[in-house]
């Protein structure tokens, strides 16, 4: 126990220390971004769908009366980010624990749930500040240090998160409560690639690290604008795009995080696959799940959950908020069919393992289009990501070595960046996607005409080269110091009794 | 005095007991185990993982029983077990020394 508090203070300590360096740092880890040409970005290529700024009163509109949240907004926030933590617990929790041997269930339960608390605190932190609010195109500022300022507590006046509406906001506190699980999650996903042989102490550790330096960063490059009011006149477009973040400049399509929260994740995982190294007796022992009962009850509350996710993030109560929610339905269905005609089709059996992966497999292809294409759309991205997330834990896996555990380079890599890929094609108006907003001042979508679907896809994979990159480099570093300073893995003893018994000092089942 | 012990298919235990009772059988033990035969064991596929599963479940039943019933006690297992296909298990007849039945202390035929 107090090796564990030992590294707690050590982690916060450490995500304190780096704050002062914090832009430098991460400017240095991102060859890939600091090299993009900044020349592409194009104000009139905005999504609609990027997350929003903190709040941002136009300055050109000091005459009109400033906009008060919408009740039924505030509302669906604070219910979406409900959504989002049952996601994480139990549903992330049950799905990993089902997929483990009996003796590594808690072990891996005990992951996921102090990893996300561990992050939604330093969310509140530093966190929340960084990834959004303003900085440089890379990451924010310290404006929101503490929650500084986010409500005046005198007054009992609170500040205001502007959504993708002009005069329409919502309490800049949901919007950071609701961002705060979208954080945790993430960090919370790359449990899956290295359970069953990593030390507890090791895995925080390596969350503060990539949190600080691959979570925010990539949050505020994807989802950090100034919100659409600051986009009073045609003179203030270009001055306000320039503070936004770099992928948002660049006009990159992510609703709800497949970039951010998927490729992120699976990059770290993947990476922490081939750095921990592969559990004692792979590919001779039977490692098989030792309850898929549980993995279906995890799948089912993921899905459940997604819809707080998905639509959530279109922060308002509105038609793109019953968009997303459509998609993440239909998505998610087309998905578990596919899975299962491609394991019916491939070994004569459809499983219901299958069935749970094909499930989350659609969510995660959904995530980055779920307000941004049509409902057919949709359809479509579910089925191709079922198909080729099975290719993912297949053949993917025996090309790539490692041993991912739990999939979740095949699952959320793949399908994730399936997801952002097919955003692009499926965003056009001529295939039945609602389009994004050419100018922000009079908040018009491009054309049919205008639209470039070719265009468009450069862009969602440019998105996606730089967050592979990113999160690539700072997962290395990362692991690296980890492995230096307090080691990644159990011994081999402690490996074999089960993470249960060698760190908690507890067992999930007895009798 | 004989002791019979069979090796069956779970499923059929059922038909076992009744088969037994049947004949005057008072008691038997039964206990799981795992093995295998002829029938080998069968391979499950977890996304990408296929592993060999060698050892399948199967129920074990004892029961002690006097010279003269140990032939319709081997045709009731026999009956209640078959099912026809590979698997079915195996019935094995040993000879029996002593039995003590502990609250009276009744030994030999007695005890059965």
């Amino acid at each position: 126990m107090k090796k564990l508090f030992a590294t707690l203070a050590l982690g916060l300590s450490l995500g304190l220390g780096i704050l002062g360096t914090a832009s430098v740092a991460s400017a240095q880890t991102a060859p890939a971004a600091v090299s993009a040409p900044a020349a592409e970005a194009k104000a009139d290529a905005a999504a609609p769908a990027a997350a929003p700024a903190a709040a941002a009163p136009a300055a050109a509109t000091e005459a009109a009366p400033a906009p008060v949240p919408n009740k039924a907004d505030t509302g669906w926030m604070m219910l979406s980010t409900i959504l989002v933590i049952l996601m994480v617990v139990p549903g992330l929790a049950l799905f990993y624990g089902g997929l483990v041997r009996s003796k590594n269930m808690l072990s891996v339960l005990m992951q996921v749930v102090v990893t996300f608390s561990l992050i939604t605190v330093l969310w509140f932190i530093y966190g929340y500040s960084l990834a959004f609010t303003e900085g440089n195109a890379f990451i924010g500022g310290f404006d929101r240090l503490f929650m500084k300022g986010i409500w005046d507590n005198v007054a009992g006046t609170f500040a205001n998160a502007a959504t993708f509406s002009k005069g329409v906001v919502i309490p800049e506190i949901s919007f950071a409560a609701f961002q705060a699980t979208f954080a945790g999650i993430t960090c919370a996903l790359i449990v899956g690639a290295f359970a069953e042989r990593i030390k507890f102490s090791a895995v925080l550790a390596f969350m503060v690290l990539w949190f600080t330096f691959s979570y925010l960063p990539v949050a505020h490059m994807v989802w950090f604008w100034m919100g659409p009011d600051a986009y009073a006149s045609k003179e203030v477009v270009d001055e306000m795009t320039s503070k936004a973040g770099l992928l948002w400049q660049w006009g990159a399509l992510d609703f709800a995080g497949g970039t951010v929260v998927h490729i992120n994740a699976a990059v770290a995982g993947l990476v922490g696959a081939f750095m921990v190294g592969k559990r004692v007796g792979y590919g001779r022992e039977s490692m098989a799940p030792h309850s898929l009962t549980l993995t279906m009850v995890g799948a089912s509350l993921l899905w459940v959950g997604w819809f707080g996710f998905n639509a959530g993030s279109a922060l308002e109560a509105n038609g793109f908020a019953a968009l997303a929610f459509i998609n993440t339905l239909v998505a998610t269905a087309a998905a578990v069919l596919a899975w299962c005609v491609g394991e019916a089709l491939m070994r004569g059996k459809a499983s219901m393992l299958g069935a749970a992966s094909g499930a989350v497999a659609g969510l995660v292809a959904v995530t980055p289009a779920a307000g941004n294409v049509g409902i057919g759309g949709a359809l479509i991205i579910g089925f191709i990501g079922g198909f080729v997330c099975l290719w993912g834990v297949n053949g993917l896996k025996k090309l790539l070595g490692a041993d991912d555990s739990l999939d979740v380079f095949g699952v959320h890599g793949v399908g994730g960046i399936v997801g952002a890929l097919l955003t692009g094609v499926f965003n056009s108006p001529a295939l039945g996607g609602p389009s994004a907003v050419g100018d922000w001042v009079t908040v018009a979508m491009v054309t049919p005409d205008a639209y470039s679907i070719a265009a468009q896809v450069w862009i969602q994979a440019k998105a996606v080269m730089l967050t592979v990159v990113w999160s690539g480099v700072v997962s290395l570093v990362a692991y690296k110091i980890v492995d230096l300073t307090i080691g990644l893995r159990v011994t081999e003893e402690e490996e074999r009794e089960g993470l249960d018994i060698s760190s908690h000092g507890e067992s999930a089942y007895h009798g | 005095m004989k002791l019979v012990t069979a090796i069956i298919k779970p499923f059929k235990l059922d038909e076992v007991r009744e088969a037994l009772s049947g004949i005057g059988v008072q008691g038997i033990t039964v206990t799981e185990v795992k093995g295998f035969g002829r029938q080998k064991g069968h391979t499950e596929l977890y996304r990408g993982a296929e592993y060999v599963v060698d050892f399948l479940p199967k129920v074990k039943i004892e029961a002690a029983v006097s010279d003269e019933l140990v032939e319709r006690v081997i045709e009731a297992i026999e009956s209640g077990a078959r099912t026809g296909k590979i698997g079915d298990g195996k019935i094995f007849v040993y000879d029996l020394e002593q039995v003590v039945r502990i609250r009276t202390g009744e030994t030999g035929g007695e005890a059965l």
